[in-house]
């Protein structure tokens, strides 16, 4: 009868794992154990699957608020924000026209918490569009993209490009007199090639324009096709390709050794304030291994690892802040203003103005000159000359400061004033003379379409970017000037959209001065 | 390729080139290479195919075709709108005609105005027969095609005609 006397030892063992069973299931999530020491904080990320894009430990001098601002991580939280309400929103809307409209209402009147969560869903991608741009204005201005980081920055921008697509195709959803416009005006614009093919009489054989707004489209107007391929792009194809660009975007981070930093950093920090955690906490009989070859200079390659600490906890709870703000923010915004929502789409009146939400302004005022090259010529030349920097840039020194590069922050001030200011000169010369259409009616469209404001201004900060080089015999001093005119520019003519334009596009000092209508 | 490869390649005293010569290009080499590219031509095809599904063959719009019946007391120049449609059709001391009310901009609505004809959106103005006065419209309103007499008229929105075909009236 051994049965006997083994079943109740066996029960005892069978209650005693019982329970252990969460004490040991949350040792075995967590496999180094409790990061307390130097080898289970560097356990606690590298068996981490979502937190092993990061190095185990982290430079003190990324850690510095003015080394990011956290502005990647904030872009990346207001994604987050975006996929969670999304997939909320996604539970009652409905993509088909006028019940796409209906269904906005519910969302916004009757179903609970609806209005709240959509309007977290479109302040957290206002918050995106922003904290994108900025985080790469910061990677510009500290020279972040270059060597080895050039391709990293070729990904951002199409991020970034990503990013708008989603602001874009987002819109056209709530079935409203904003969308249906803003809808018909983005396929057109997608048409626009025409502008130039038609001008050479070449369309019935070679038809881009026509294409890309049918496969964008599905129709020649804007309907039930057209919304279901923008709800398809919205919640499907484009966060599936930003979220496979955004691993490759922060797997490269991590290899191309972590965030640029100038070479000196070491000596430039101050020792670690005592209250810190201490550089090392055991006897390092062994530091921990390069488990890979990473290309530049890492803080492991070539120096020891004494201006680093642990990224559990420094750097986690950092970004953890960064999270917690963000989220604030956009719930605050939601809070505080809600997400419009305009009556019914009409096909017969549009809206006058009709405008964009205020990230396409600018380019809504440049399509005001030419529809294909504020469309699509000016957009394509920005993004190329923009790719090409880290390419042309191949100069090292400063790599990693602010405004780093000849000419410094004097240079940056003086680009300031001269993409302000012709900007506003170019933009007060057709407010108050018109064009060439004005000027010799007549004119023939391809002249209007090659030289109008748009690119004028473009042509200018070309120049300027181009005398710079010459003048500080540097690329990226030239990268300086054309960089801060183009976010110069980008601003001047949001807010000449934004604020004085009126009914037919025209010119106001206020919207009070609008004529009724 | 040839020519550069002459020298390696020794010749038997026949001009044959023997079996034991270095080939131009590696056996491997070569088979490798037309995998490669029978790979990436597949896959161009493939993709190619594939966008030809969301390239609509049948577009989902309704008829265009439409009878309107303009009012005697249509003044000369002014334009008549049938409702519900996206055309004006002018009466004018030649004859009538019908132009399309949608901007050749980016396709807002314009609306007939004292000048002719403005277009809300970014601006672009129009002459009472289409042609552009100003802004950034690359060219002028279609005409669209009508037949019919006396203020009784059928109108195809979906065909255009040369500016000028006035019907007379």
């Amino acid at each position: 009868m051994s049965v006997g006397t083994a079943a109740p030892q066996g029960l005892r063992t069978f209650w005693e794992n019982l329970r252990r069973a969460p004490e040991r299931f949350r040792a075995s999530m967590f496999r180094g154990g409790a990061p307390t020491s130097d080898r289970t904080r560097s356990s606690f990320v590298f068996g981490n699957v979502f937190l092993h894009l990061h190095a185990v430990r982290t430079h003190r001098w990324s850690l510095r608020w003015a080394a990011t601002w956290g502005l990647g991580i904030a872009s990346l939280a207001a994604f987050l924000l975006t996929v969670i309400t999304g997939v909320l929103l996604m539970f009652y809307y409905k993509p088909y026209p006028s019940v796409a409209y209906d269904s906005m209402k519910d969302i916004h009147f009757v179903v609970p918490t609806g209005r709240f969560i959509r309007n977290i869903h479109r302040w957290a991608g206002n918050v995106m569009v922003v904290t994108v741009i900025l985080h790469m204005a910061r990677v510009f201005f500290t020279a972040a993209y270059r060597a080895p980081r050039e391709y990293n920055w070729v990904i951002g921008l199409i991020l970034l490009v990503v990013t708008l697509g989603l602001a874009f195709t987002g819109y056209l959803l709530p079935w409203d007199q904003l969308a249906y416009w803003a809808i018909t005006i983005g396929a057109n614009i997608a048409q626009s090639p025409r502008e130039v093919t038609d001008a050479l009489s070449i369309t019935p054989y070679f038809d881009p324009g026509g294409l890309q707004k049918l496969l964008l489209l599905g129709s020649t107007e804007v309907g039930e096709e057209a919304l279901i391929r923008f709800y398809l792009l919205h919640v499907m194809v484009l966060p599936i390709a930003l979220l496979m660009l955004l691993a490759v975007h922060f797997w490269r981070v991590r290899k191309d050794g972590g965030l640029a930093k100038p070479a000196d950093a070491d000596e430039r920090l101050p020792p670690p304030d005592i209250h810190e955690y201490p550089v090392f906490t055991e006897e390092p009989h062994k530091t921990y291994q390069i488990a890979a070859v990473v290309k530049g200079t890492s803080p492991s390659v070539g120096h020891g690892p004494e201006q680093t600490v642990p990224s559990m906890p420094h750097l986690f709870y950092a970004e953890a802040g960064v999270f917690m703000l963000t989220a604030a923010l956009s719930v605050a915004l939601a809070l505080w203003i809600d997400a419009p929502l305009k009556e019914l789409a009409n096909p017969l009146v549009p809206e006058n103005p009709a405008k964009a939400p205020w990230y396409f302004l600018g380019l809504q005022e440049l399509v005001a000159f030419s529809a294909f090259m504020g469309g699509i010529g000016i957009p394509s030349i920005v993004i190329l000359g923009l790719a090409l920097i880290p390419f042309l840039d191949r100069e090292t020194t400063g790599t990693g400061d602010w405004f780093a590069g000849p000419g410094g922050q004097a240079l940056v001030r003086q680009a300031l004033l001269v993409g302000t200011l012709s900007a506003l000169a170019v933009e007060a010369l057709v407010i108050n003379f018109g064009w060439l259409r004005e000027w010799f009616p007549g004119v023939p469209q391809l002249v209007v379409t090659a030289v109008n404001p748009g690119t004028v201004i473009t042509a200018i900060y070309a120049a300027y970017s181009m005398w710079l080089v010459k003048r500080f015999n540097s690329a990226r001093a030239g990268a300086m000037g054309l960089f801060t005119c183009f976010l110069c520019g980008f601003v001047i003519l949001t807010a000449i959209g934004t604020y004085f334009r009126g009914p037919n596009w025209e010119f106001f000092w206020s919207p009070s001065q609008w004529p009724g209508h | 390729m040839c020519d550069r490869l002459e020298g390696l390649v020794t010749s038997t005293p026949t001009g044959r080139r023997s079996r034991l010569d270095p080939e131009p290009i590696p056996r491997r080499d070569f088979l490798g290479l037309s995998s490669t590219f029978t790979a990436a031509a597949a896959l161009l095809f493939a993709t190619v195919g594939m966008l030809r599904l969301p390239k609509a063959a049948v577009l989902p719009v309704p008829a265009r075709k439409f009878r309107v019946t303009v009012p005697e007391t249509l003044p000369l120049g002014a334009a008549f709108q049938p409702p519900g449609r996206n055309v004006a059709v002018v009466r004018d001391a030649d004859g009538v005609f019908a132009v399309s009310l949608i901007c050749t901009h980016l396709g807002c609505i314009v609306k007939p105005s004292a000048t002719g004809f403005d277009c809300p959106c970014h601006g672009s103005k129009f002459a009472p027969d289409g042609s552009v006065t100003h802004g950034p419209a690359p060219v002028a309103l279609n005409w669209i095609e009508m037949a019919g007499a006396d203020g009784e008229y059928t109108v195809d929105e979906s065909v255009t005609v040369a500016q000028g075909t006035r019907i007379n009236a």
